[in-house]
């Protein structure tokens, strides 16, 4: 038996093994089957945490209300009630911690978002109060006018 | 390094009617070039093996150098996905933490399989080659020669028995890795197909047929580019033969041989017939059965890409060599353009897949257009553009020349242990 | 001997290609283990859209690129909303200008100019990730960089991805995307990290008509799951057999 012929077999199995000992250095050691399957749940399991610490923005009408009670009571009791106040005044995050005041968005464009009149039959579109962006007080911000906290009330 | 974050595919993606948001062309030049440079690699080994398994006597000298050649070409099938990966450092995982549902995870051991066998069985072809220069190189001065020694005594991995009976072992451990090759490589080549077919997300490539006709248009593109290479590094030495000055005897350097390609030509004729009557296949069934995406689909083919499709890959890059090949009184300046249109057409098949699969949009409302970056103005922009693809077109000639000086695979007197 | 010689190197190169699996890439639950595993079921999340509400005011899209980062101008977002325009002639005009980020205040699609006398009807459909229980795109990840979580939301693994893009190539819904900063596949996530704290998702937060809603299937007493079972709904395109989980009511046969 001219067992030169193993060599390459050897060079192989040393390529083979130098794979798996790298796998022991560079791969975490909880990647691994996590779940239902190999297929659905093969993956490293300490990224469900780090997603789950990713940080909140948004934190809600209930978060503003604890200081903000009169501007949230009167919009709750306006037909801007479904409106969120981070829609137009950005998300909290840590509001007054790091940020003492919010943004007011007050441009034209966010209104027109909503009421900005499409000819649309039986759209829900329809039903809100609509104005036809190039006729009505055209480039002025609505906010002028129109009190955004109670839009049935003129702005002061 | 400060870049601009930049949507990937936005700069080469030109968007018509409706298409959905986060679509754009992500695939783009250098996935075309991965296939076609590893049905390059199939289709060279697939060569070499007609005649180490099947004993095509007049296959025996281009046998040698597709062989050595599919070895040049081997990591280039691996550049363009380092080219294409958004994060390159990354490239080793698929080996690391292989996720086996994924064809392109168990390419990662398939590809490095078929990369020892090829490398296994050059090593059994040389090694007495490798023995022979570790002692024709032992009492020459100078470093480069020292050095050369170095290189061919780490070859040889101390085997350096050149007995009768060792070298018969080694011609017959070199036929059964050419043997086991074969598959290896239709698989290699297969699951390159099956990467595409198995996406049932694209209308296009969702085909069963798909994996069959990745490995068919592979093995043409080798077999035509291992007789291109091979016709033109053989005229060329015979020319600088008879101009004079030629390092080896005149009796050794006659050119192309007409058997080696008359031989091989038919091999490639035979392949070609299979990929076109595939692909004319899979286009008439989709025709027929005309499912929700036909419309679009058909939109895609008979309009936007039709010169792309019938023009370029079906009638140049098909037909006209087909032609060309059969016709009576074939000459050597003949076939050169046909191999060329062949593998023009090759890789309008890999472009017309790739890129057509993009061409339209998921909601089958809208288009997409590539415009392949010319001009280079960042990292990306050559890597994924003109550039990034001429790079990787370039890479096995140097490659194998480099590769050559070791393993020289054009001399009819050396390797010839067969 | 001959005979042995040849089915030696065969059976050692089989051998070594066997060898290749790296076997400990398969960690092998105890049953405690799989035990925990199934427990966590109690929650599956899913998402209830009402398309006939939704007034494609567009701010759960600048919500969501808010909230969780994609960069404002790019042309790729997480959720979007899509404009329908059905013709009398049967046509449909469709778009979604930067995912509808700022909203649809045009009543021109591409720059066509649509007669309201020649409308049929028109509507606007919102899309997410729809955290499928087939998930193709998890299925064709070559390093397991992409994963579904026990309660049924598929996360991605920013350290791992490769940035290959098999997996945005398999999403039927295109949902999927390259991050531009971070240089890896991203999506929807249902706000992963607001719902495991009791929050809703910023896009349901901040629209302001209701037509966005999270529901846990496994939940009897969740009034959106009782919508889902006893209400009629559809799906997108389910022909690719993906079973997605987010439900729409009112949607239309014209929707891609």
């Amino acid at each position: 038996m001219k067992w030169h012929v193993l060599r390459p077999l050897w060079v192989a199995i040393g390529l083979v093994g130098t794979i798996l000992v790298a796998r022991v250095f560079l791969v975490p050691d909880d990647f691994g089957i996590h779940g239902r399957n190999f297929t659905y749940g093969f993956h490293r399991l300490g990224n469900i945490q780090e997603w789950k610490d990713f940080p909140v923005k948004y934190q809600g009408r209930e978060y503003c209300v604890e200081c903000h009670e009169e501007n949230v009571q009167s919009v709750n009791a306006s037909p801007h009630e479904p409106v969120e106040c981070e829609n137009c005044h950005g998300p909290a995050v840590n509001h007054p911690d790091d940020v003492e005041f919010l943004p007011i968005d007050s441009s034209r464009e966010l209104c027109l978002r909503c009421h900005a009149f499409l000819d649309y039959p039986n759209s829900s579109r329809a039903q809100i109060p609509h104005i036809n962006n190039r006729m009505h007080k055209r480039r002025r911000e609505c906010a002028q006018c129109h009190n955004p906290h109670d839009p049935r009330e003129a702005s002061e | 390094m400060t870049e601009e974050a930049i949507v990937h595919g936005v700069e080469w993606t030109v968007k018509e009617l409706f298409v959905y948001p986060n679509e754009f062309i992500y695939w783009s030049i250098q996935i075309v070039m991965y296939p076609y440079m590893t049905g390059l690699v199939a289709g060279a080994f697939v060569l070499s093996s007609l005649y180490h398994v099947f004993g095509q006597e007049k296959l025996k000298e281009i046998a040698q150098f597709s062989l050595v050649f599919s070895l040049a070409l081997l990591p280039v099938a691996a550049m363009p996905l380092l080219l294409h990966l958004q994060q390159p450092m990354r490239a080793m995982e698929p080996l690391l933490t292989p996720h086996f549902t994924s064809a392109i995870a168990a390419f990662g051991i398939v590809f490095t399989a078929y990369a020892l066998i090829v490398l296994s069985e050059i090593w059994f072809v040389y090694r007495q080659y490798f023995v022979e220069q570790v002692y024709a190189l032992k009492n020459e001065p100078g470093i480069s020669n020292a050095m050369k020694r170095s290189v061919y005594r780490a070859l040889t991995i101390g085997a350096y028995d050149v007995s009768d009976g060792a070298i018969r072992v080694d011609k017959k451990a070199a036929t059964i890795l050419a043997a086991i090759g074969i598959p290896v490589a239709c698989f290699l080549h297969g699951y390159a197909g099956f990467i595409f077919g198995s996406v049932k997300a694209n209308a296009l490539w969702m085909s069963p047929l798909m994996p069959v006709i990745f490995i068919m248009s592979a093995v043409v593109s080798g077999i035509a580019l291992c007789m291109l290479t091979y016709i033109v590094i053989m005229e060329w030495q015979a020319f600088k033969q008879r101009r004079g000055g030629g390092a080896l005897e005149a009796s050794e350097i006659k050119g192309a041989e007409a058997d080696v390609i008359n031989s091989s030509t038919r091999y490639l004729l035979g392949f070609l017939v299979a990929a076109i009557s595939l692909e004319l296949l899979d286009l008439i069934f989709r025709g027929y059965t005309a499912m929700k995406s036909w419309d679009i689909l058909r939109s895609v083919m008979y309009g936007k890409d039709f010169m792309n499709i019938f023009v370029l890959q079906y009638t140049l890059g098909n037909l006209v060599p087909f032609v060309l090949l059969l016709l009576p009184g074939r000459t050597m300046k003949r076939t050169v353009l046909a191999l060329l249109l062949v593998l023009f057409g090759v890789f309008m098949m890999r472009w017309n897949v790739v890129i057509g699969g993009q061409a339209f949009s998921l909601s089958f409302s809208g288009y997409m257009h590539y415009e392949i970056p010319i001009i280079p103005h960042s990292v990306e922009t050559f890597k994924e553009g003109l550039f990034g693809a001429l790079t990787v077109i370039a890479t096995p000639f140097v490659l194998f020349w480099i590769i050559n000086k070791f393993v020289p695979s054009l001399r009819r007197n050396v390797g010839e242990n067969q | 001997m001959t005979c042995s010689r040849r089915d030696f190197l065969k059976e050692a190169m089989g051998g070594t290609l066997a060898s290749a699996l790296p076997l400990s890439a398969f960690v092998f639950l105890s049953t405690e283990e799989a035990k925990a595993a199934i427990a966590n079921s109690k929650v599956r999340w899913a998402f209830l859209i009402d398309a006939v509400k939704c007034t494609g005011c567009g701010l759960c899209v600048k919500a969501c690129k808010t909230e969780n980062e994609i960069p404002y101008d790019a042309p790729v977002t997480r959720t979007w909303v899509e404009r329908y325009v059905v013709t009398k002639d049967g046509q449909t005009h469709i778009d979604s200008p930067l995912g509808g980020r700022d909203g649809f205040i045009d009543d021109k699609i591409r720059d066509e100019k649509i007669d309201p006398d020649d409308i049929a009807k028109a509507f606007f459909v919102p899309k997410l990730c729809n955290q499928c229980d087939n998930p193709a795109c998890v299925q064709v990840c070559p390093v397991g960089a992409t994963y579904q979580t026990n309660d049924g939301v598929v996360l991605i693994d920013r350290e791992w991805c490769i940035g290959c893009g098999y997996c945005i190539m398999a999403c039927p819904y295109g949902v999927r995307f390259f991050h531009p900063e971070h240089k890896v596949a991203d999506k929807c996530n249902f706000c992963y990290h607001r719902i495991t704290k009791g929050m809703p998702p910023a896009c349901v937060e901040c629209c302001s008509f209701d037509a966005r809603r999270l529901a846990n299937l496994e939940d009897p007493d969740d009034p959106v799951t009782k919508i889902i079972t006893t209400e009629r709904v559809a799906v997108l395109k389910d022909e690719y057999g993906t079973k997605p989980h987010v439900f729409y009511l009112g949607l239309d046969a014209n929707v891609r």
